[in-house]
Formats: C-alpha cells, structure tokens, sequence
C-alpha cells in the first residue's frame, strides 16, 4: 500500500515504549472508592440519574447524557453512592466538578448483560443508540461522544474509508498496543461492526512499524476473519503519526482542509481502544465501566499495563503497581508530549485516560530558560499543521491574537514538536495554549457585549417611544380642549346640568 | 470646440459625482460605530456619558478622551488608541480603576419591591414587579454598578463571578529573557 508522508514530525523522538511495551494486561482491583466526574467527554457535562444512598449494580447507568453531543456514565462496579458533590477532576486547571462516588461493596455485583449473536440482524439506529447508551467516546484521549460520529443516515454523508487509530506515536504509551497483541480478534469484530453502519468500502489498520510483532498479531486475526475489505498497514514512526490529520495524510495523501472534519472528506478515524469498546457493548452487551491504560515512569515501582475500572483514584493504581520510587517528580496525565501535570493522586481515572506517567525529574520536561526567537524556521519545518509557529508566537506573546487566529492558530494540535526543535527552548506550545483560551474568553467577552449593546439600545428605543408616546397624549388633550367642538360639548354639558339643577329645585319646592 | 468638449466631460462627471454621493451615502458618523464596537458596553456611566454609544459619539466629535473607560481598561484603551490612529494614554484615574467584571445580586429577603433598580438598570437586566422580590439576570449583567445608589434598603451586593473550565484560561509564559549586551 502506497504511503504519504506528513509535514514535519520527529523521526527520532525518544520513545520509550521499552519500560510497558512487553507487559501484558493486567486486571487491576477495584478500589473502595468510585469517582465519576459528571463532564468526562467533549459537550454537555451528564445529568445524574441517581440520589445519595442508592445501591448501584456495575453496568448500571447513573448519568444521563444531556443534548446530543454528551453520553451517559454507568458504574464500574456494585455499591452505594455517597455523594453528589464537587471534585478534583484530571484538568490542567485544577478544578473540581461535579461528580458522583460510589463506595464500593466489594461484591461487583454486574447487570447481566444481554448478549447479541448477529450484530447484521440489528439497524444501523440501533446500533447507533446503543454505541450511545453505552456512553462509549473516543477513547484514544478527545472523548468525543462516538456515536456522532457513526451516526451518518441521518446527515447523508458517504464515507469511503474507515480507519482504526492504532499508531500510538506518544512515548511511554504501550495501551493500544497491548489491547491489538492480545484482544486482536474483539477488535476485527468491532472493526465489522463500523464497516457495516458506516457502509464503508475498505478499513485500514495502522500500526506504527515499531512494534512488528503486534502488526503480526493483526495479520493473523485479519486472516481468520476472512474480510477483504480490511486491511494491517504499517506506517513509519514518526511522531505525531497517531494525530487524526496526520494519520488521515499518511494513509490517503488526503489533507483534512481547515475547519473540517475527516467525514468531509469520506474518513470516519476511531482509535482502536474505542473499537474494542464498540464490541464488548453491541456483542456481550457491556457498556463502557473500564479502559485500558499504562501506568509508567521512572516514580513508578513496576510499570504496568492495566485494565481498570473508569473512575478509579490514581492512587489505588499507584498502590497496585507497589508505589512511587524516589524519583517520583511529577504525576501527569497522558504522555510526556501532550499531557498535562496533576494536583495530586486523588483525582480518578476517566474514559479519556490512556497513560498515568510518574515522571522523574529528567522525564518531566523541564522548561529551561526561554531565549529570544532567532528566526531559524526550525519550528516550521517540525510542524505537522504546516502552520508557522514562529509567527503565532510573535502575536501571541505581543498579544496580537486576532493575527494568530488568522494564521490558523486553532489548527495547533499541541503536539509539542516546535517545542522540542526549538534552540531558544521557548514554550511554544504554551503560548498557542495561552492565545487559544485567551481568544474564546475574548470572543465570549464580545458576545456579552455585543447583547449588552443590544439590549441597552432596545431599552434607549423604548424610552423615547415612551416619552414620543406621553408627549403625544398631552398634547392631543391640550388640542382638544382648545378646538371648537370640544369647547361646545363643554358648554352643552354645563347647561344640561345647569337645566338639571333647575328641575331639580323646582321638583323639591 | 475641445472647450465644449471639457465642459461636458466635467458636467457628465459632475453628475456621476452628485449621483454617486446620493446613491452612496453613508448614514450616520461610522467612526462612532469603530469606538462603540471596542468599547465594553458595560453602560456604567463612568466615563461621565450616558452609555458607551454616548461615549462613542463624544470621541469621534472629539468632546472626550480616549481613556476613561475603566471596564475597558488598558487594553480597552490601546484598541482605541489603535482605531484612531493616536497615542494610548493610562486610564484617567477620575474616571474609576480597572476591576475584574462582577454580577449584581439582589438580597431576595430584604428587597421590598421598589422597582428603582429596575429603573436604573441600563440593559433591563432586572426582572420584578410592584411590591414584588426583583431579581437579576445574571447572563444579562454588566456589572455597571448602577442599580446600587437608588435601592433604599441597600440589598444590591456585587459577586464574583463563578469561574467556568469552559472560561479558563491557561498562564501566558513568561517573555524570554533579553540576552545581555556584551
């Protein structure tokens, strides 16, 4: 199969894929205690369905989606919730949410699930509703809510191609890699599932050529499966080959124009986590209560890949994989390119987590002291947007953002490449960071003015209509006290009751 | 001959001029829409105009300055600044200081229904009736202030406003350290 190649990249990033790569699943224990923060997923945060002191089964829904771009959360495992409240949610903020514990029994008493033999009997809504149900998103770390996403009779979009995410281009992330070695054939079958809602003509499989005995697993599930239209590809590593654009580009030479989705251009791209998903909830009916995620890093005793519970505390995983080291420096959620630094190891896990990476202080990416931009184009060649990142940081840091947004800043997938190239060691990715949430504030800024503008001027319309009005009624008064049939009908009045008078006396004497 | 000539080329052009300025017109000064549109449309008063389209109105008539709007604030003055092709100056401190933007929120317990905020507040952002509880529209709040003088049972308060994820914003790094002249 023919490849392309992406704009920039790093070839020769450090991957250290070594410390998991080479170890196997491991079912981690369920904790005592279950934390759901209401917002897991891009949308509408999910309403709770249940009340302090209800008793949950695992499988059972306790939030609803809200709107149509949300999901549902179901419980991991069987206990009683405990509170409804504010906590510590996985956000560089730092910020706590609302979010649902339960205090588990330790039973993991489960809903029993409703199996499905052929998933080609069932409509495509069907299964469409329950992908949703299942409060499946993407699990590769956007979270958006998949079932949009598959959701195409609704919306007549042809889609000609369908691909699985399985280029795990982070460093340290060995999940997805060790759910195609080991559950390959759950994942072909979710595979069928997509081909068959999306009436897709070809699915292509992509692994980074890394990891040549996974792709080898993949060969062989490909091949007892007997389905033409899928196909392995190995793609070279580069990161950040698994970024959705850079994939689409490497696999079909096809560039997802600015401000469009893949779909635009006949490409539905789902990790390959979120297929395996996709399959435990059409097939063994089972919606989305675990992932699969790497726990790594020198601050971490044993490395481990895990499947966990969603909503498990950092902690109870620290615990299970026997503690911290005395390196530990700095616990970060993802991988060391993308992710983003914790407050602390209470906060849980939730369905977009794929790595929990205890950092040493060498692994933590340090920010050296920043020197002036020197113009070398560096950054520009290592883009994998082709954006210009030395010029989004000219405005950006002279807060000029109107100009970095017209040079595409919202393109930035915050890849961090420019970063690493970077000789100035200037935090670029940071800033793009700073300029992205600075234009949404501004742009809701100016949304609110804009109807403080309309309504102050409504109002200023209203007042004069008012005063036109009062001014118009007195002076009709006036005007008709003055004119000539008013001042008769006057006069009339006065005689009649002048002429009343009189008859009244004359009656009374 | 080429007299005639000039005088008709001139007439003709003089026509298209006139239509053209008839046709064309521009309503209204579109100066003051620039200066309304980066002005915060708090409609505080702070500036000593009635509204931020007053103000507007006042700079492009060059009645007023250019910084005494405390809710834009500095960079409120440096857009200014910008649109109108002059120096940016610090905020007139007579005119307030720059604040972080805060709601109005009525004491629903003491409020005794008076309606002299409703009266007061420039963007009907408070909704009660006679002998009523009032309340504020906390979506529809510019924070002005002005409906805080008129209440005679003092209940009006100024809150923070809850701070969102989907408004948060990340730090803005740090300026690279300038490299020393040697």
């Amino acid at each position: 199969m023919k490849l392309w190649r992406f704009n920039g990249g790093l070839p020769s990033l450090a991957e250290h894929k070594n410390e998991s790569v080479n170890l196997p699943i491991e079912v981690a224990t369920v904790p005592h205690q279950l934390i759901y923060p209401l917002r897991q997923h891009i949308g509408n945060a999910a309403a709770s369905l249940v009340n302090v002191g209800d008793s949950v089964l695992r499988g059972q829904k306790i939030a609803d989606a809200q709107g149509l771009i949300s999901a549902p959360i179901h419980a991991g495992s069987s206990g009683t919730v405990t509170s409804i409240a504010d906590h510590l949610i996985p956000h560089p903020s730092g910020f706590s949410a609302p979010s649902i514990t339960i205090e588990t029994d330790g039973l993991d008493n489960e809903i029993v699930p409703t199996p499905c033999t052929n998933f080609r009997e069932l409509s495509i809504s069907a299964l469409v509703d329950i992908i949703r149900e299942a409060g499946i998103v993407g699990l590769g770390g956007a979270a958006f809510p998949t079932a949009i996403k598959l959701d195409n009779q609704s919306r007549s979009r042809h889609i000609e191609t369908l691909i699985l995410n399985g280029a795990e281009c982070e460093p340290y992330i060995s999940c997805d890699d060790r759910l195609l070695k080991e559950r390959a054939d759950r994942v072909i079958e979710g595979v069928e599932i997509l081909l068959h809602m999306l009436g897709a003509k070809q699915a292509i499989l992509a692994i980074e050529d890394n990891v040549p005995d996974t792709f080898t697993a993949i060969q062989t599930a490909v091949e007892n499966n007997h389905n033409s239209a899928i196909t392995g590809v190995q793609i070279p590593t580069i990161y950040p080959t698994g970024g959705e654009k850079q994939l689409i580009k490497t696999l079909t030479g096809k560039e997802v124009p600015s401000g469009c989705i893949p779909a635009d251009i006949g490409i539905v791209s789902i990790n390959v986590g979120t297929v395996h998903a996709i399959q435990q909830a059409v097939i063994e009916g089972k919606p989305l209560t675990s992932r699969i995620i790497t726990v790594t890093g020198e601050g971490v005793t044993k490395p481990h890949n895990l499947e966990v519970r969603i909503g498990t505390p950092i902690q109870h995983l620290i615990t299970f994989c026997d503690g911290y080291t005395k390196h530990a420096e700095r616990l970060i959620m993802g991988g060391p390119m993308m992710g983003f630094a914790l407050l602390n190891d209470e906060i849980p896990v939730v369905k977009a987590t794929n790595c929990i990476l205890v950092a040493s202080q060498h692994e933590a990416i340090t920010s050296k002291q920043a020197m002036p931009c020197i113009r070398c184009g560096l950054c520009a060649s290592a883009c994998p947007a082709t954006l210009l990142p030395q010029q989004l940081y000219w405005h950006s840091q002279s807060e000029q953002l109107e100009k970095a947004e017209k040079l595409n800043l919202f393109d930035c997938i915050e890849c961090g490449c420019c970063d690493v190239v970077c000789p100035s060691h200037i935090p670029l990715v940071q800033h793009f960071r700073y300029a992205k949430s600075a234009l949404k504030v501004q742009k809701h800024e100016k949304h609110l003015s804009d109807i403080a503008r309309e309504r102050f001027e409504s109002r200023e319309t209203r007042l004069a209509r008012d005063k036109a009005e009062r001014a118009e009624r007195s002076r009709k008064k006036k005007a008709a006290l003055k004119s000539k049939p008013a001042k008769e009908e006057i006069d009339a009045a006065i005689t009649r009751s002048k002429q009343k008078k009189q008859s009244n006396e004359i009656g009374e004497n | 001959m080429s007299f005639f000539v000039l005088i008709l080329l001139f007439a003709g052009l003089g026509i298209l001029l006139g239509y053209a300025a008839i046709r064309f017109k521009v309503e209204g000064n579109p100066i003051v829409d620039q200066i309304d549109a980066v002005l915060p449309q708090t409609q505080c008063g702070q500036c000593n105009f009635p509204g931020c389209r007053p103000y507007a109105e006042a700079i492009a008539n060059g009645e007023a300055d250019i910084n005494q709007c405390p809710p834009g604030g500095e960079a409120g003055i440096a857009a200014l600044a910008d649109l109108l092709g002059v120096e940016a100056k610090p905020l007139n401190e007579e005119n307030g200081v720059e604040a972080t933007t805060l709601v109005a929120v009525i004491d629903e317990d003491v409020c005794i229904g008076c309606k002299l905020c409703i009266q007061a507040c420039p963007v009907d952002a408070i909704l009660g009736a006679p002998k009523q509880m009032h309340t504020v529209i906390e979506s529809e709040c510019t924070g002005c202030e002005l409906c805080i003088p008129p209440c005679p049972v003092e209940c009006i308060t100024m809150e923070p406003i809850a701070k969102t994820l989907a408004l948060w914003q990340w730090d803005k790094p740090d300026a690279p350290s300038e490299r020393k002249a040697s």
